[in-house]
């Protein structure tokens, strides 16, 4: 029996046939994206029924938390450390930021010339269908770039509830002394704003679940190294996407069972794609929901994705924070040094993350690497180039791409990518 | 063994025949708005054993002929057809109707590295049938009337639709026309040098093909800047047919 979640999305203040849209929309791409791969691993199972409860099981999940008095925050970032907002029993989401959505209302606030994620986030506000936006009890902006810390004075005006966290771009002492000082404010506004006095404890009990939860990611991605790959690029970015806004321990019990299935089909020698098929490593830009663009055309094109050096995906996840500490001081000191590895492109300089493409690509024996910038992101769009020399000279194949939401460029990219595909294999 | 290779471009269509390696025959027609059909007029009564499509309809040609037709990229197609033609060839630029590519090949003439323009009609085909048009020229004859230019007009604008806003403020000003299309012929010239620059050109032979390699004052802008002879073949604008033909023979 399907659930009528109408009225939920009504008293959340969602605008019905915009919302609507957005379903069906997503239904179709999920179909023709997601549901039409071959041979996908039963444990993805799950994930199709996180995706068809998205905006509603989910969301019931969240109201019935709020009304037992526990908060929701909204993020758009991996720099809003979940370990603090779990020890304030509170619970993360990530913000839907993958689709254009009001472009006209958004560009009477933003510069057209404005990077499609920041202008996303304004549409879905202004077109009022993203549930989670609606149900958040403070949203988290972070300065990542100029676009968004200038956005944020802008998005104040639509989100009151925006709470803005600055973030250091160097990492010296006094870069970390900032964020240091960033997440100590972060965890007084986030005790106020539940009631809940966080004690080592419940720091320990926050660090731990979110770790597990890394582990799992870090475990799956581990599996992706093997011949054939048993598990599409595409199903996990699925999987890297929906781990900002499933229950944390549901999600790392879900992940680990689809592991122990991913260990037996490797042993089977069973395949999400024929053996020796070309494997490309993707890296760049963040890819929020629905933003499925690039992976499926590269997936369509002969080729499997192995690994995402993204915030949704490796950068995300690959540090583990300390749960060594006595005192809430000493643990948010250790949270801090988890977070000060983020190889961001906010910090300058950033050889730590033209270290970690050229690792990961050696590590899952990519045949080439693919650079996702969104138009106008300048932070990565720079790093691109020298990453590109980087790897060219360690005789690895790359290719940058600069795109956006839009379909427009389909073509255009689709002969890259199979010009790339056709040059590596 | 008979083979066919089909480009099916932007602005035209072109098919040539292979058999054992050997040219034997090649077509052209405009692609008009119905692109599948022209192709298979221009196939019509042949027999191939092999046919692969290349160009940015291959894909719609691959979907309505099925299990008979493969499909290569034009980076790849255009690559085996020069270095067919054009033996020493390093680096090949590609100008067609809608987009300019340059193609770097490795010493056995494979792929090893490509750029190509972003979305927009900068310093294509498309360019110059746009802006011949605003000052009056037919486009097969813009390259030389060009190139009967006095004065070096500096265009500012790649776009094609606000160059062609920028010629009518020259117009209006009074300056000659022949000295604005060479000014507009520059603007290709420099755009496609910038683009190849990106790769090491020290002692590379240069390829020139598509159908702006037919441009005389392009040509010549390349060569100048480039300070180096630039090979174009008898007819650029087969390269990518003939390259997906002899990809084909190997199949």
């Amino acid at each position: 029996m399907t659930v009528d979640y109408q009225p939920m999305w009504q008293e959340l203040g969602l605008d019905l046939q915009a919302h609507d849209d957005l379903l069906q929309g997503l239904g179709t791409a999920y179909q023709d994206i997601f549901l039409s791969q071959k041979n996908r691993p039963r444990g993805m199972a799950y994930l199709d029924f996180v995706m068809r409860e998205v905006h509603g099981l989910r969301i019931k999940e969240l109201l019935d938390a709020k009304k037992t008095g526990r908060k929701v925050i909204g993020a758009f970032c991996v720099f809003v450390p979940e370990e603090i907002v779990l020890a304030a029993d509170a619970i993360l989401v990530g913000l839907c930021t993958g689709a254009d959505f009001a472009m006209e209302e958004v560009e009477k606030i933003l510069p057209r010339n404005t990077c499609s994620l920041i202008k996303s986030a304004f549409g879905f506000k202004l077109s009022r269908v993203c549930p989670y936006l609606e149900a958040a009890d403070m949203v988290v902006g972070e300065n990542t770039c100029d676009g968004k810390k200038k956005s944020y004075e802008q998005l104040l005006e639509l989100i009151p509830n925006l709470y803005v966290m600055d973030l250091p771009q160097q990492k010296t002492e006094d870069g970390r002394h900032l964020l240091r000082q960033e997440y100590r404010r972060f965890l007084q506004v986030m005790e106020e704003l539940s009631g809940v006095e966080i004690t080592v404890d419940r720091l320990r009990r926050g660090i731990e679940l979110t770790n597990n939860k890394r582990w799992a990611l870090q475990r799956l991605t581990r599996l992706r190294a093997a011949n054939p790959v048993p598990i599409s690029g595409l199903d996990v970015l699925l999987i890297n996407q929906v781990a900002f806004y499933d229950d944390p321990q549901r999600f790392t019990e879900s992940i680990n069972k689809l592991c122990d299935e991913l260990e037996e089909r490797i042993q089977q020698k069973i395949g999400a794609f024929p053996a020796d098929t070309p494997k490309i490593m993707l890296s760049g830009c963040p890819m929020a929901v629905p933003n499925w663009k690039l992976p499926s055309l590269i997936e369509r094109s002969g080729a499997v994705v192995v690994g995402e050096e993204s915030c949704v995906g490796e950068r995300g996840w690959r540090n583990l924070t300390a749960t060594a500490g006595n005192t809430v001081d000493e643990l948010l000191n250790a949270i801090v040094d988890r977070y000060f590895q983020v190889d961001c492109a906010v910090f300058t300089p950033n050889p730590d993350r033209e270290r970690h493409v050229a690792e990961m690509c050696r590590d899952y024996q990519a045949d080439g690497v693919i650079h996702y910038s969104l138009q106008f992101c300048q932070p990565y769009i720079i790093e691109s180039m020298p990453m590109e020399r980087r790897l060219n000279d360690q005789g690895s194949n790359f290719l940058r791409i600069e795109t956006d939401y839009s379909q427009e460029d389909v073509g255009q990219l689709q002969t890259r990518i199979e010009a790339f595909i056709e040059i590596i294999s | 063994m008979r083979c066919a290779g089909i480009d099916l471009g932007s602005r035209t269509i072109e098919v040539v025949i292979v058999e054992d390696g050997q040219l034997v025959a090649s077509r052209q027609a405009e692609t008009g708005f119905e692109p599948v059909k022209q192709a298979e007029n221009l196939l019509a009564g042949e027999h191939c054993d092999y046919l692969l499509a290349t160009g940015y309809g291959r894909h719609l040609f691959e979907t309505t002929h099925g299990a008979d037709s493969q499909t290569v990229t034009e980076i790849k197609a255009v690559a085996a057809g020069c270095r067919a033609l054009l033996p020493d060839v390093d680096v090949i630029l590609d100008i067609g109707g809608q987009d300019s590519k340059v193609i770097a090949l490795n010493p056995e003439g494979r792929v090893r590295k490509f750029e190509m323009n972003d979305r927009c009609a900068a310093g294509t085909g498309k360019f110059l049938e746009l802006t011949a048009m605003s000052l009056g020229f037919p486009l097969d004859r813009f390259g030389q009337e060009a190139l009967k230019a006095r004065k070096d007009i500096q265009i500012n604008s790649m776009c094609a639709v606000f160059a062609e806003s920028e010629v009518t403020s020259m117009v209006g000003r009074g300056e000659n026309r022949l000295d604005i299309a060479f000014g507009l012929h520059r603007s290709i010239a420099n755009r496609a040098v910038s683009m190849l620059k990106r790769f090491s050109l020290s002692g590379a032979t240069i390829g020139f093909v598509g159908g702006v390699a037919w441009n005389p004052c392009v040509c010549r802008l390349l060569e100048e800047q480039l300070k180096t002879t630039v090979l174009v073949p008898e007819n650029p604008q087969m390269v990518g047919a003939y390259g997906a033909a002899l990809i084909a023979s190997e199949l």
